[in-house]
């Protein structure tokens, strides 16, 4: 029984991360900013290419994600700088421009580094428990996932930057006013989406096919997350992410796969057409 | 400065006549048009590059020697990028703009089935070139690859004999997916052995800690791996981590996707293929064939059995084709038909059967070691396709237009 007990959290778990790593980035990005970031994959892709090249050059994994997702953090900033600045009264025009930057992305990996590459295996460690065995890296995911919406709650809610960037995002002329350098929060924000994107990449190389469309995976999912959890990052992508996650886990438990992403998807147009504004304008307004 | 220009202008004139008119002394006739719908970009691009490779290839040997029938051989590749919708516009631009003389290429079965209305619809020869699910009983299709009769009817009778009798499978959630796990039951209905489980996941799902749990609560001997696409490849790795360790078995690992060659060892451990081509097999014609291959794409990861397939097909058509003397199907159809329609490929001899016109095939059973080597367990010999003849496809008498499957089987009239 404490197998299946087990099992069942372990299921969720995994769900949950993929979902809350998937969507961290987007939620800042598409959430607060607003910005429809159609290279979203790409981030992650890139975080995903800088792991694996790290480490067969010998990186330790670790380091290598690490450095991975500040790497796509410091793409994230010059795709910033050069082309998602210009689109910040335009979110329309900026779902094209991200697109167009995605597929020049994609086919220019293809073409340089080729269709696929050699993974590099997941970190040795498993453990069983009754009759199943479970691979240790999933809950090291689990756990990335829940380190990472501690460490935006602390940045965004209680740092000066936060308090900037919220107000930056709420009234961006106000803040301007106020003295805060919105131009750079900008800038800054979309970087911290971006490197987010890129650890997500980073941790579930080891765990995946390299191809340079990867990212395409993780896409529906992260937008789906946060859509239905609306603009706020912490009151809505992770009660969003636990929410999607329950379905899924419950149905690709008895159904399988296919009715767990069908069902996981009805539930998203339930919740979108009953909560236009997510999740979160819920409890945004319940907590005031 | 106008008049410098109109100077040049026909000075190039007077050359490109000169070249041309060369050109047209050299070969009087226009050369052959190959149609060729690969995708080397999108998801399934690593499968698909080495298809173009290896069509390039034997384009290049074929013209060197002179062409077929005296004609050189002119390649029009389009890339249809995985989407089904785009492979049906590149059929019908091909077919009706280019009016090429022959179209080849397609990856899944769902492009294929995708674009075969459209060249039923002409009288243009069409070669698939991949290994798939079996049953497409329709004239104007030549199929280069294995079909079940050669691949499953090999593989799991002795991975029942060797493993057990329980078999779970996880296979794509489409028309190959569904239409191999129909076979593999039929199978192991008449082996006397049990499913105990069957997921179909739909394309681009990577991730899998949900199906590695439901594989170890039913406990079975062995896995039939069909999953398709490098989203779903992601499943070896996930078990391997999750320390799943069954036998696997499948029509399309290794051989195909060389999943061998693009995981950290030992995730493809213990799998298990039937193959007329990986790029481990030893003999001096092969071994000939992929120094040439290597010679032209250094880079190449892996010469699948896909991209091998799509050589042979042009030499296939080359044989048909002076053999018939024309590039009618019709007239190929007769030299199919006379049971004579052979090459010498790398993996030896192989034939087009009359009834199906598909192809047989020396069939070897393949083992992955834990360093990911490959090792050749049991040799089968050359085996037709059988099936289709068996269940009344006849293509010298009727042509069905139809892909049958186990359950689905043509009307007795």
């Amino acid at each position: 029984m404490s197998a299946e007990l087990f099992s069942v959290f372990y299921q969720f778990a995994d769900v949950f991360a993929f979902l809350i790593l998937s969507a961290a980035g987007l939620a800042i990005v598409f959430g607060m900013m607003g910005v429809i970031n159609m290279a979203h994959g790409e981030f992650i892709m890139c975080g995903a290419y800088v792991t694996v090249g790290l480490v067969k050059l010998g990186v330790p994994l670790a380091i290598a994600q690490g450095l991975a997702a500040l790497t796509a953090a410091l793409a994230g900033v010059v795709v910033e700088f050069l082309i998602v600045r210009r689109f910040y009264k335009r979110p329309l025009d900026s779902l094209l421009a991200t697109w167009g930057l995605s597929l020049i992305v994609t086919q220019s990996m293809l073409l340089i580094v080729g269709s696929s590459i050699t993974g590099i295996g997941t970190p040795e460690g498993s453990f069983a428990i009754g009759d199943y065995t479970f691979s240790t890296y999933r809950l090291v995911l689990f756990a990335c996932a829940v380190a990472v919406l501690i460490g935006l709650y602390v940045t965004f809610m209680k740092t000066r930057f936060g308090v900037m960037a919220r107000a930056t995002m709420q009234n961006a002329a106000m803040a301007k006013a106020l003295g805060a350098r919105t131009g750079r929060i900008y800038a800054i924000s979309f970087g911290i989406g971006a490197g987010l994107a890129g650890l997500c990449g980073a941790l579930y190389a080891p765990t995946m096919t390299l191809i340079p469309t990867m990212g395409a995976t993780f896409v529906v999912e992260s937008f789906v997350t946060v859509v239905v959890g609306g603009a706020n990052v912490l009151l809505g992508t992770a009660p969003a992410a636990v929410f999607l996650a329950m379905i899924r886990m419950a149905l690709n438990a008895s159904y399988g796969q296919i009715i767990g992403q069908i069902g996981m998807l009805f539930a998203v147009i339930l919740i979108i057409r009953v909560l236009p504004e997510g999740l979160s304008s819920v409890l945004v307004r319940r907590g005031r | 400065m106008a008049s410098g220009h109109l100077i040049r202008t026909a000075f190039l004139g007077v050359m490109l006549g000169t070249v041309s008119a060369i050109c047209a002394a050299k070969a009087a006739e226009p050369p052959l048009k190959i149609g060729l719908l690969e995708d080397v970009s999108g998801d399934l691009a690593f499968m698909g590059m080495p298809k173009l490779h290896g069509s390039q290839l034997a384009v290049e040997e074929i013209n060197k020697n002179g062409g077929i029938l005296g004609r050189q051989v002119e390649l029009i590749h389009l890339d249809p990028q995985g989407d089904n919708a785009r492979y049906q516009e590149f059929a019908r631009r091909l077919l009706s703009r280019d009016k090429v003389d022959v179209l080849i290429g397609g990856i899944t079965s769902a492009s294929r089935e995708a674009i075969r209305p459209i060249i039923d619809r002409t009288t243009t020869p069409y070669f698939y070139t991949n290994q798939y699910e079996g049953g497409v009983c329709d004239a104007s299709m030549i199929s280069m690859g294995a079909v079940p009769e050669q691949q499953f009817s090999t593989l799991i009778p002795w991975m029942v004999e060797k493993f057990g009798k329980k078999v779970y499978v996880i296979a794509a959630d489409y028309n190959f997916g569904q239409i191999s796990a129909e076979w593999n039951r039929k199978l192991m209905k008449d082996l006397g052995g049990e499913v105990v489980g069957e997921e179909f996941i739909p394309l681009g799902v990577s991730q899998f800690a949900q199906t590695i749990q439901n594989i170890q609560k039913a406990k079975p001997d062995w896995l039939l791996t069909i999953n398709v696409g490098a989203a779903q490849d992601s499943f070896f790795e996930q078990a391997a981590a999750a320390k799943l360790n069954l036998p696997m078995g499948s029509s399309i690992k290794v051989m195909l996707g060389f999943e061998h060659k693009r995981f950290k060892p030992p995730a493809l451990n213990n799998m298990h293929a039937t193959a007329n081509w990986f790029e481990e097999i030893d003999t001096p014609e092969a071994n000939d064939f992929k120094k040439r291959w290597h010679a032209k794409f250094p880079d190449e990861l892996y010469i699948n059995d896909m991209g091998y397939n799509a050589y042979n097909a042009l030499y296939m058509y080359k044989t048909l084709v002076e053999k018939a003397k024309s590039i009618k199907l019709e007239d190929m159809r007769k030299v199919i038909a006379t049971g004579d329609a052979c090459i010498d490929a790398p993996e030896g001899k192989v034939c087009v059967d009359p009834k199906s016109q598909h192809t047989s095939h020396r069939m070897r059973l393949i083992s992955v070691g834990p360093q990911h080597e490959v090792t050749v367990v049991k040799d089968y010999g050359t085996i037709p396709p059988y099936w289709l003849g068996e269940i009344g496809c006849d293509l010298t008498k009727k042509n069905d237009k139809d892909q049958y499957t186990p359950s689905h089987l043509p009307n007795k009239s």
